[in-house]
């Protein structure tokens, strides 16, 4: 099959003649007259025109729509009832396509309407303030209504369900103890050789044996497994939950009697405030094997010495501190990803939305807890 | 034996075809003609492997046996540039729409077209209003997402897509699940008048007596593992196998007949 071309004459003085040959199919070069057809039709505005298709070799629907589209351009000819008005040399095909392009083409908008970029801008604002406080709201009730149920449940602890708490004791507990391991492991190897490194240089390197039990008991074990577990069970729990309401199961468990709080969200809730703090002692723990470890092999400070001064300087309370945050931090998370996964709406993309938004709130609430339980302890001299 | 040379134009041509799940055989040397211009109606009771036929025609699955020749080519040994080509030709409606949820109708519309042909914006967008309208969507429906639209809306712009790149052969996935019988019927309609004006061939997943009454030149029964029979609808009804006999005779395969049967009493008084 030849590419589609076209040829234009004058018939006289406001007569045109559009003689178009080969296949006039999208995948025969119809995309690259379109532009030079369109010219023409703008050109000549006013002035009739036959359009002679004997010599196609094929149309497809966007042939016929270009055909249609350039005959009205011309003249503005638009007569409903006589849509093959102009056209000669036609087969029943092509008078079939040319009629059913004639009765469907129009103009379309292909995004919703935008506005300048300005007011826009100044709209997004808008928009985003009175949501963020909305969200903020509707957060705080989520957490009411959770807590409510908590207690609920405290009174009457026949209706609890144990066995997905037990299941997701398991899911966001058990399976997370090896990765919360290696990496407080890590971290406290990290901070030990660090601060070797600089406190050296004052002959003090002992002191970094304080530094390592201070800092990984205190903050940095119970902040490690919680940033993990916001990531690997907070999202989890939104996507979970989230695709429950797509599926209308959430519904579903509504009509039945069943409150999904109490089915879905406590469970996951009081799941992650028992496993977190277990986690934390493990991180704790794993990162002053990891600070010995490398104090040992690299900075030789023998084994004893580093568990002696570390009895002596670390005192019980560093432990307290971090493990007293670890059920906060753990309500914190689960409460925002049960939370996104209840809002999720209407679509896939809104489920992706919602899990990227539960991990970035719940570190960000995370810290925020954080750095007010730190203020909280200074002024209590612990 | 001498198979018959074949002297129809079969536009898919399936042969032999064997397709399991582990040890669950789904098909087995299943053999099936679609023939070009046809609306065919594929039925058969829930399991019996009509979608896992269609998967496998349109090359989204490997069969693990028989050969399937899809507008004259094998697609067994097609390479996935090859494969890219055949599928232009082929368009589908999946039973939900499978509409890219992030883009809006117009879009989902013009994504074939941009992904396949050097094309402007100004024709892609011309072709898509086209191509919704041809649908029977309401234009400004183009602008909405599909998280908006109704049912029956979502598989009218999902048929829009199919159409886009004006395809040989269109393949339904029960396009008239869910939608109300007033729908339902438009939606035969449309099938209809599409085959007619744009030479369509049809493969149509259903359930639905009444498309079948009404769109389909032909029907085809799977069951036992095979197509157990095919021809018009007419001529299927008669067969006898207990299947068969339940599905066309059963309640609501009688009132879709007689519904027909006007339909056929109308149409000849008009004439």
């Amino acid at each position: 099959m030849s590419l589609a071309s076209f040829e234009t004459s004058k018939q006289g003085e406001s007569a045109l003649r559009l003689v178009a040959r080969g296949a006039w199919t999208l995948d025969n070069g119809l995309a690259a007259i379109d532009a030079r057809l369109r010219r023409f039709g703008a050109q000549s505005l006013d002035q009739s025109l036959d359009v002679d298709v004997s010599e196609i070799e094929a149309m497809d629907t966007a042939g016929a729509m270009m055909l249609q589209r350039v005959m009205r351009a011309c003249g503005g000819r638009v007569d409903e009832q006589k849509p093959l008005r102009g056209f000669s040399g036609l087969s029943p095909r092509f008078s079939q396509l040319l009629e059913q392009a004639s009765e469907h083409i129009a103009p379309c908008e292909v995004e919703p309407p935008r506005r300048q970029s300005f007011v826009l801008m100044l709209e997004r604002l808008g928009r985003g303030t009175s949501k963020s406080g909305g969200e903020a709201l509707s957060i705080l009730s989520f957490v009411g209504a959770v807590v409510a149920r908590i207690g609920r449940t405290i009174t009457r602890p026949k209706k609890f369900r144990f066995t997905p708490l037990v299941h997701h004791m398991e899911e966001a507990g058990l399976d997370a103890t090896l990765i919360v391991g290696l990496m407080s492991f890590l971290i406290g190897a990290v901070v030990a050789f660090m601060g070797a490194k600089v406190l050296g240089d004052f002959g003090a390197e002992v002191f970094s044996i304080d530094l390592v039990g201070i800092s990984v008991l205190r903050e940095f074990g119970v902040l490690i497994t919680a940033i993990l577990i916001a990531g690997r069970s907070g999202s989890a729990f939104t996507a979970q939950i989230g695709s429950m309401k797509l599926r209308e199961e959430i519904d579903a468990m509504r009509v039945m009697g069943i409150d999904p709080l109490d089915a879905l969200v406590v469970p996951r809730v009081l799941a992650l405030m028992f496993t977190l703090p277990v986690l934390a002692f493990l991180a704790a723990f794993l990162g002053l094997v990891g600070g010995g470890v490398v104090g040992w092999l690299a900075l030789d400070i023998p084994p004893t010495l580093f568990m002696g001064r570390t009895q002596e300087v670390v005192l019980i309370q560093n432990l307290m501190v971090g493990l007293i945050k670890a059920p906060f931090f753990a309500f914190v998370i689960g409460i925002v990803g049960c939370y996104h996964g209840m809002m999720v709406e209407n679509s896939a993309e809104d489920l992706g939305r919602r899990t990227t938004m539960a991990v970035v709130q719940s570190l960000f609430l995370v810290m925020i807890v954080n750095a007010l339980f730190a203020m909280f302890f200074l002024e209590l001299n612990i | 034996m001498i198979p018959p040379k074949i002297t129809y134009d079969a536009v898919i041509r399936v042969r032999d075809l064997v397709n399991q799940f582990g040890t669950f055989r789904v098909h087995d040397k299943l053999d099936l003609d679609v023939l070009r211009g046809e609306i065919l109606g594929v039925v058969g009771g829930s399991g019996t492997g009509k979608s896992v036929l269609m998967r496998a025609i349109v090359g989204l699955r490997a069969p693990q046996g028989g050969t399937i020749e899809l507008l004259d080519h094998n697609m067994s040994n097609l390479t996935e540039d090859n494969k890219a080509d055949i599928n232009q030709d082929v368009g589908i409606l999946f039973q939900d729409g499978a509409l890219f949820s992030s883009m809006t109708v117009a879009q989902n519309v013009m994504a074939p077209l941009r992904e396949h042909l050097k094309i402007s914006n100004e024709l892609a967008e011309e072709i898509a209003a086209l191509k919704i309208s041809l649908a029977g969507l309401d234009l400004s429906a183009a602008t909405k997402y599909p998280s908006e639209l109704s049912g029956g809306m979502r598989k009218r712009a999902a048929l829009a897509r199919a159409l886009a790149l004006d395809p040989q052969i269109l393949f339904l996935d029960e396009p008239t699940a869910g939608l109300d019988p007033i729908g339902a019927a438009k939606f035969d309609q449309l099938i209809l008048g599409l085959r007619d004006t744009l030479g369509l061939t049809v493969f149509m997943i259903t359930h639905d007596l009444d498309s079948l009454y009404t769109d389909c030149d032909r029907v085809a029964v799977l069951a036992e593992k095979q197509v157990i029979a095919v021809g018009p609808i007419n001529e299927v009804r008669q067969a006898d196998h207990p299947w068969i006999q339940e599905y066309f005779s059963g309640p609501r395969g009688r009132a879709a007949l007689s519904s027909s049967g006007d339909q056929h009493v109308k149409e000849e008084a008009r004439i």
